[in-house]
């Protein structure tokens, strides 16, 4: 079992990005669970998501205590909440960032593996917004595999409509520009 | 077959509303209320379900207005939480006695003060004595099937009673995972026409709720009560039925490696699966833990419960609820009543755990087999503990 926990801010989609993981292992026939921390959340404050993805029943109704996965989905985040907390030994972090490896170490004091995009730059080149929940689960893609590009495809096209469209090419350009450190 | 889709459990409940053709959903649509009916307003907005959605201005009304829907012969449901279930509290009694069979969700969460709106069981203990059916999920596919089930229990003319399906808030309530959602055909087949033997109707007039005078209170109360015992017969009948329709078993009581378990834990609603993981992880380290789950809480399936529990030699049981003042938790009084100087009865120990969101890991659990494995040794001086408790 992968347990994974979404680091955001209320409003950037954090919770949506978990649903959409969770749906397209789902759709995939694994097992899945998705549900955001718990609270009365306020836009712009910082929130975190959790996904739990296995290929056998999940029988656990736990928080998520140490993730294998941690994506931070606003690059001004690792500053002001300790992205890496219970993080597993050998687990990885997934930044929104466009600091390179050396500044990520010495900035965020990153000491697990990591991988990182820049997905403000390619959210406001393709979305033509600086929204990156679904541009970074390309980067969470790449890092984990977690799931399919193609389940998440039908993920995305279901809650998104005829918007889907560009959400997938955001979420594919992170997914071929995403560097994966350590 | 149904289809297997990952959704939010609140949803997903919705869907099984509009599957068992509500006829009227009346709910209050603000905080402490859950996507459920949130999701019912959209599917009756847009036109997939041909049912009446009354927005009323509070929970007091909602509860009213079932009960006059439901009088009227439709097919009636609401959802609530907390708060919300407080609020209906003078309006809960009603349908019992009257016999109306309104199904209701509700997703636990504890009551204020402080304020809360996290999961435990508190707000619907507060109710325990209403007079509904009652049963526990403890996961999503679950909340949907006991949905199903209790239109079709609660309608049967042999019991004729209000239902409720609780599931935890938060945990269950806001939880997207793998569901199988049912096709109409199965639910048609399972779920017949709701056929009311009396009803409110101009043209046949009938009196509801009457005042009951001293002469035939008690007689009322009694009939009421006899109802809610005799209708464990339909309950079986319907899991019984669900089975043959949409394959998936459900029981009253159900275990989990309790064969030959010296020491069973004992819970409601979703902690259940936790603590099965807790149960494998103990047995992994030689100790003889099982588990025993309550699904149907009123009536209370006494027999069913005795023969889940077998020989073990001590009950762990696990309230989600703190009665301040009482003896113990509600589910622990409860079998402490059942067993009751019967011979070979097991060491029943009580503890309070999750209350108010705190949440239940399988260390929890750990936990608190080793004490009631102590306490069977050495009796303690209080009849329960309250677990997780920091130390401040």
């Amino acid at each position: 079992m992968k347990e994974c926990r979404l680091h955001g801010r209320g409003g950037q989609g954090g919770v949506t990005s978990a649903e959409l993981v969770a749906t397209a292992a789902i759709a995939e026939g694994k097992y899945a669970q998705a549900f955001p921390s718990f609270g009365p959340e306020r836009r712009g404050a910082p929130v975190a998501a959790f996904i739990r993805v296995s290929d056998r029943p999940i029988r656990t109704r736990e928080k998520v205590y140490q993730p294998d996965i941690v994506v931070v989905l606003d690059a001004s985040l690792p500053k002001l909440v300790k992205v890496s907390d219970g993080l597993h030994e050998d687990g990885i972090v997934i930044l929104n960032t466009a600091l390179d490896e050396k500044s990520v170490r010495e900035v965020f004091g990153i000491r697990s593996r990591f991988a990182r995009v820049d997905a403000n730059t390619i959210a406001r080149e393709v979305l033509g917004l600086p929204i990156t929940n679904t541009t970074m689960l390309g980067a969470l893609l790449k890092a984990t595999g977690i799931v399919g590009l193609d389940a998440i495809d039908d993920a995305l096209d279901k809650r998104f409509g005829r918007l889907a469209e560009k959400n997938k090419a955001a979420m594919r350009r992170a997914y071929e520009e995403t560097v994966i450190s350590g | 077959m149904g289809k297997r889709v990952g959704i939010e459990v609140s949803i997903a409940i919705a869907d099984a509303v509009k599957l068992a053709r509500a006829d009227v959903i009346a709910a209050y649509p603000i905080t402490p209320q859950t996507h459920i009916v949130e999701h019912l307003s959209e599917i009756v907005a847009n036109g997939e379900l041909d049912a009446e959605f009354i927005t009323v201005e509070s929970e007091h009304a909602a509860m009213s207005c079932c009960c006059g829907s439901s009088a009227a012969g439709a097919r009636t449901y609401t959802a609530t939480s907390s708060q919300g279930l407080a609020l209906m509290s003078e309006i809960l009694y009603h349908p019992g006695p009257m016999r109306l069979p309104i199904v209701m969700t509700v997703a636990n969460r504890a009551l204020a003060a402080p304020i809360s709106i996290w999961n435990d069981h508190q707000d619907i203990m507060a109710q325990r004595d209403i007079g509904w059916i009652q049963t526990f999920a403890e996961n999503g596919q679950e909340a949907v099937d006991l949905t199903l089930h209790a239109f079709r229990v609660a309608e049967d003319r042999k019991v004729s009673l209000p239902m409720i399906v609780n599931i935890d808030g938060f945990t269950l309530s806001h939880v997207i995972e793998p569901i199988v959602i049912p096709d109409q055909e199965e639910v048609d087949a399972y779920l017949p026409a709701f056929k009311p033997r009396v009803r409110l109707d101009v043209k046949k007039p009938v009196t509801m709720g009457p005042v009951g005078i001293p002469e035939v209170y008690t007689e009322a109360k009694m009939a009421h009560n006899e109802a809610i015992k005799a209708s464990k017969r339909v309950i079986l009948q319907g899991w019984k039925e669900f089975a043959e329709i949409f394959g998936r078993e459900y029981n009253p009581v159900e275990t989990y490696r309790s064969e030959d378990a010296e020491v069973l834990l004992v819970t409601m609603g979703s902690i259940s699966e936790t603590a099965m993981s807790a149960v494998d992880a103990m047995r992994d380290k030689g100790a003889s833990v099982g588990l025993v789950r309550i699904r149907l809480w009123r009536p209370f399936p006494g027999p069913e419960f005795r023969k889940a529990a077998g020989k073990a030699s001590v009950l762990a049981v696990i309230d989600r609820c703190l009665p301040p003042g009482a003896v113990c938790g509600p589910v622990g009084a409860e079998l402490r009543s059942l067993f009751y100087k019967m011979p070979g009865a097991p060491k029943i120990f009580s503890f309070v755990a999750g209350l108010g969101g705190r949440d239940v890991t399988v260390e929890r659990f750990e936990e608190i087999v080793d004490k009631a494995r102590a306490y069977a040794k050495k009796r303690p001086t209080e009849l329960y503990e309250v677990i997780g408790v920091r130390e401040i």
